[in-house]
């Protein structure tokens, strides 16, 4: 892990605090929309080295927080039936369905197992093969891809109780979206994982049709500190661009075999975000092909009616529009041990980065 | 026909022969000293002081063999340090073990080898034990509990509660976190992780006895272990009328740790440890008490990482690596299941 050490050193970091209170004249927002950046910004504490100037504000970057309930409510379903396991990330257990949670139902005796990685999904769907292995697909272009290499591999090694339960989601119709809504923001830090997939062109649009810029950053602090640096001299020069600051990772065109991996197995379809509502083609749908892989063609279940939690404002935050501060349940009727809301949930949801971080 | 000491079978714990025999063969055979050897009810014990220390534990780890250390040794120094830290001189252990059956015998005798040797170097005895044999699946391979008793002087009443703090106190460590967590996330096999990271875990009580002898100046110790560093930081200041500064430069964590941490998303300060502890002290002592920590092996990387101040009252603030700030809170919910 040496290669990290240079871009957590800390005389580069305030050189770059120093060059970003200097070029700063402007009152701005820039907001992040990947749940890691969210994470890394409060780890580090990053807001305390920025000027007056210039303030950051969480997207909907974390793939479980913009998850719906009825998604909860569903995996829960499947979760009580005998013949199914449930194979899915650890933070998606702990996010309260409508009446229920994948913990609740695995104390109750729901067979529901962390995994890494599909590929440990697939050893489970290998040695039971008299069960139903549900892997619990959420995340955007950075997770989507190892779910279709999943499936692939699934198909090939003829794996036929294995069954993607997919909310994967892509993020452009997601910040189209929040400055249409009338978000007020200065300028995007891209999120990295995904741009190391999909390369820039997704983002185009946004200078074109928001005149705001959009700079894929990397996730130490010198990368970000880098990354606010540039989102500052096009704000102040006037020349919004999609820039790349993670060159490290990300290439313009970003990875070509995992883009076609990813059209393999999934089309576009309209989805439903915690704070956005329904986005036109912002959902990965699983194509006719793989149907036989498809947990909600597949295994029939009855889901409760959907309750979403009184007096949660998740879906506000995630927009930015508002803080966890603003909650009046953030810290108090919902904390990371208690949480009422997703976004305290996931340790790159934002009420959880400014409970640990940032009280 | 196998052996009979193969595999723990139910009726090892059903207290009749083979009961007997399994204690005979191994319990009363590494366990063996004069109080223990009275085979009787209860252990009758001797103690000098007007204040004694007692404390439990209850070790669930899964895996039960880790690198640097199993479920035996850190059930003898889990207890032993949770006395220690207390400022108290650990002396007598109890040790139960529920055993789910078909545990192999060779893997019950390494664990119990081990207890006996670590409550050696820790220069305890254990008097009292008991053992259950559950149905398979009723318990995963051993759990154990063990507890521990310790005479405590009656200048170091004040350290359990660090009802002492004030502000300009020194904080130290005896050294790297992270470690005992991630040893045991990488000795998963679910997880096809090569890490090379040891435990920490280690009876602290000598090394801790020596920083009590040479200072009147320690004011709380607590061991980090489940909820790590920060999880401990954070209750030291909670509800009190000062705060906590720490530099993160300070904290050491080792490179493999690092990296683990990194790819599984974890924050090292809420590792678990199983040979680490946080000292209070006043602030004229530091620099001794950490030379004094120095010469001990569990403590060649002590350091002093920070201190109470007066500022943030009841809030633990880190200055971060890159000169950011943020709070240090405590861990909430699990971070990582069964690692101790």
């Amino acid at each position: 892990m040496k290669y990290i050490d240079e871009y957590r050193d800390k005389a580069m970091v305030l050189k770059l605090a120093e060059e970003i209170k200097k070029a700063s004249t402007r009152q701005i927002k820039l907001m992040e929309v990947c749940g890691g950046h969210t994470m890394a910004i409060q780890k580090f504490g990053i807001p305390y080295l920025l000027p007056e100037t210039v303030e950051l504000i969480s997207g909907p970057g974390c793939p479980v927080c913009v998850t719906s309930n009825s998604f909860i409510d569903k995996a829960v379903a499947y979760s009580r039936r005998d013949d199914v396991i449930i194979t899915t990330y650890g933070d998606l257990i702990r996010v309260p369905g409508s009446s229920s949670s994948l913990e609740r139902e695995k104390a109750k005796g729901a067979d529901v197992r962390i995994v890494y990685s599909i590929m440990d999904a697939l050893e489970i769907a290998r040695h039971n093969r008299r069960k139903k292995i549900v892997f619990l697909g959420i995340g955007f272009e950075t997770t989507a891809p190892s779910s279709a290499a999943g499936i692939i591999k699934a198909q090939m090694a003829g794996i036929r109780n294995f069954y993607l339960y997919s909310a994967h989601k892509v993020m452009p119709p997601a910040m189209e979206a929040l400055i249409d809504e009338g978000v007020e923001i200065n300028g995007y830090i891209g999120p990295g994982h995904v741009s190391a997939i999909t390369g820039e062109s997704i983002y185009f649009s946004i200078p074109k049709k928001f005149g705001l810029g959009v700079v894929i950053s990397g996730f130490e602090p010198v990368d970000l500190m880098q990354t606010i640096l540039m989102l500052v001299n096009q704000i102040e020069n006037n020349d919004p661009k999609v820039e790349i600051q993670y060159t490290r990772a990300v290439k313009p065109e970003g990875n070509i075999k995992a883009q076609q991996m990813l059209d393999e197995v999934f089309g576009p379809g309209d989805d439903w975000w915690r704070g956005l509502g329904v986005l036109k083609n912002s959902g990965l749908k699983i194509r006719e092909t793989y149907a036989a892989f498809d947990s909600e063609k597949n295994i029939e279940v009855e889901v409760e009616p959907l309750i979403e939690p009184k007096g949660c404002i998740c879906g506000d935050i995630l927009r930015g529009v508002k803080k966890p501060k603003d909650c009046k349940l953030f810290g108090k009727a919902c904390t990371p041990s208690n949480p009422v809301g997703s976004c305290m949930v996931s340790s790159e949801g934002t009420c959880q980065a400014y409970y640990l971080y940032n009280r | 026909m196998k052996n009979q000491f193969d595999t723990i079978l139910l009726g090892h714990g059903s207290g009749g022969k083979l009961t007997h025999d399994l204690i005979d063969r191994l319990f009363a055979k590494y366990f063996d000293n004069p109080v223990l050897r009275q085979q009787s009810d209860s252990a009758l014990l001797k103690t000098e002081s007007s204040h004694i220390a007692y404390t439990t534990d209850s070790f669930v780890v899964d895996p039960l063999f880790f690198p640097g250390g199993n479920i035996g040794k850190l059930a003898i120094a889990g207890t032993v340090n949770d006395l220690a830290v207390s400022g108290a001189t650990p002396q007598y252990i109890s040790a139960a073990f529920i055993i789910e059956e078909g545990l192999a015998y060779k893997e019950l005798k390494t664990i119990v080898e081990t207890m006996a040797e670590e409550a050696q170097k820790a220069g305890v005895i254990i008097v009292t034990g008991d053992t259950k044999v559950v149905d398979k699946g009723k318990c995963d391979k051993v759990f154990i509990n063990t507890s521990g008793i310790g005479k405590i002087r009656e200048k170091h009443l004040g350290i359990s509660s660090g009802r002492d703090i004030r502000p300009g106190d020194k904080i130290i460590i005896n050294g790297s976190i992270g470690d005992h967590g991630m040893a045991v996330m990488a000795a998963r096999n679910d997880l096809n992780i090569t890490a090379n990271i040891q435990s920490d875990c280690a009876s602290l009580n000598h090394m801790i006895h020596e920083a009590l002898q040479n200072s009147d100046g320690i004011k709380f110790m607590r061991d980090a272990t489940r909820g790590g560093l920060g999880t401990v930081l954070s209750e030291i200041a909670s509800d009190k009328p000062f705060g906590i500064q720490i530099n993160e430069e300070n904290v050491v964590v080792n490179n493999d740790v690092r990296g683990m941490c990194e790819l599984l998303g974890f924050d090292p300060l809420y590792v678990a440890n199983e040979g680490k502890v946080i000292m209070v002290v006043a602030a004229e002592d530091a620099e001794r008490i950490v030379e004094t920590l120095k010469k001990n092996p569990f403590g060649k990387s002590a350091a002093l990482i920070g201190e109470i101040t007066g500022q943030h009252q009841g809030k633990a603030w880190l200055d971060t690596i890159v000169g950011g700030k943020r709070i240090i809170d405590m861990l909430s919910g699990q971070q990582l299941p069964r690692i101790c």
